[in-house]
């Protein structure tokens, strides 16, 4: 079930990222939507198909995106284990894993497609693309963690319903 | 002393008419307002009471029923606002539609095919939009689209029913353009915060600002004069081999909503043709 709901959920963000949040900047930088959810989904603690999430919002955004699909996929895939990772770390403190997981996704998926993009030839001032660019997105996504967190928290504990000891 | 009744009745009388003769003649007026003052001021605290308890028992009808017509009129000007914006977009979209239609007939020898932008990539460090037309319309890679102001980018991939086409401000954009008035050529590039320039401007080229920025054709990618802007600064150092200018795109890309896919013109691969090294 969490699997099948993954596809549109993850398909209608991926189409509300392209119309309006691309067209939304702090500086240079833009919020991810995508990542987010990929990020917040792994953090639930019941969550048993975070990395299937991860694997189909790396296809869905290689859709809606230039960068290589071959960047993109191991990049969510990545962000998703690095967030099942810190909800190990801080299992009594989810929320902080949230939040320490958005800055880090976001380095990841920035870190990873430039390379790409810089592999492929298109060139890229590093430095002015950490301070333009990257900054700017890990602020808006932070800004938007909480929220997404509560949110997808919902939907978690819809799906996954805590068994109750009777 | 007992008068007779005629005499009383002539004596009062008189007395009457006295009274009216001095009441019209206005000697009766100071009298009559002092005689009318406690009347009068009785009469006005009873018709205020009177005014007070009949706005207390008929006000509810008048608050519902004035409830009830600022209802009616705050929809009619939620509906008629919402018809405002929906003829302002309308407006809008037929004024950028009749731009690009003066656009299409100064520029009779392309043929076009008109696309609506969608939406844009998702990475920031790309500059890349989706319209809605596809191969199915007729589209295909390396077409050059414009709007009524000038050259936008060109198609990068293609599907079915939509396209992506990436802007001549992508970082990964390379044209060959021609600064108008001194001819001077340059190599138009992108960068990921949007701003282009032209590079590789020889020393000797004698280029202001104000400058008109033009696709020069070269390389078989762009058709050759398709304005893409002004030059709005040069730099310029004796130590370097080349000079550098900044340019300000005619087209605004944040509005971008409308375009043109120029389908008669197909890029020429000239890959092929340049020499490598080895080959005789």
């Amino acid at each position: 079930m969490a699997i099948f709901l993954a596809i549109p959920i993850l398909g209608l963000m991926v189409i509300v990222q392209s119309a309006v949040f691309s067209q939304v900047h702090l500086l240079y930088g833009t919020v991810d939507l995508v990542l987010l959810i990929v990020v917040a989904w792994a953090v639930q603690e019941r969550v048993t198909t975070a990395w299937h999430w991860g694997v189909i919002a790396g296809l869905l955004t290689s859709l809606a995106t230039a960068v290589p699909a071959l960047a993109i996929i191991p990049a969510y895939v990545l962000i998703t284990g690095m967030a099942i990772y810190l909800r190990r770390i801080f299992w009594q403190r989810p929320l902080l894993a949230m939040i320490a997981a958005t800055v880090i996704a976001t380095l990841i998926t920035h870190a990873i497609s430039v390379a790409a993009l810089v592999i492929n030839g298109t060139p890229i001032p590093l430095i002015e693309a950490f301070y333009m660019i990257t900054i700017p997105s890990a602020l808006l996504n932070l800004l938007l963690a909480v929220p997404v967190y509560a949110l997808i928290g919902d939907l978690a504990n819809w799906l996954y319903p805590q068994a109750i000891e009777i | 002393m007992n008068l007779p009744r005629s005499f009383q009745t002539a004596a009062l009388a008189i007395l009457v008419v006295g009274i009216l003769l001095l009441a019209l003649g206005g000697y009766l007026t100071p009298i009559s307002r002092v005689a009318l003052s406690p009347f009068i001021s009785a009469q006005t605290w009873l018709a205020s009471r009177y005014l007070a308890i009949r706005d207390f028992m008929t006000a509810p009808r008048d608050v519902a029923l004035l409830t009830q017509i600022n209802n009616q009129l705050e929809a009619e000007v939620s509906r008629l606002q919402s018809q405002i914006i929906e003829l302002q977009q309308q407006n809008s979209e037929m004024q950028v539609l009749s731009a690009l239609l003066d656009f299409a007939r100064t520029h009779s020898e392309n043929e076009y095919i008109t696309a609506a932008v969608i939406g844009r990539d998702i990475s920031p460090f790309l500059h890349y939009v989706i319209i809605n037309r596809g191969s199915d319309d007729g589209l295909r890679r390396g077409m050059p689209v414009v709007s009524s102001q000038g050259l936008v980018g060109r198609v990068a991939a293609v599907t079915a029913d939509g396209a992506r086409v990436q802007l001549i401000t992508d970082p990964d954009t390379a044209i060959n353009v021609r600064i108008q008035p001194s001819g001077a050529e340059g190599l138009l590039q992108g960068s990921i915060t949007g701003d282009i320039t032209v590079e590789a401007i020889p020393q000797d080229a004698s280029i202001q600002t104000g400058d008109l920025v033009l696709t020069s054709g070269l390389g078989g990618n762009f058709p050759p004069d398709m304005l893409i802007g002004q030059v709005s600064g040069v730099r310029q150092r004796p130590v370097e081999l080349f000079q550098t200018a900044t340019v300000e795109p005619v087209v605004d890309f944040s509005q971008l909503e409308i375009v043109l896919v120029i389908v008669n013109f197909r890029p020429v691969n000239i890959a092929p043709l340049i020499p490598t090294p080895g080959t005789p």
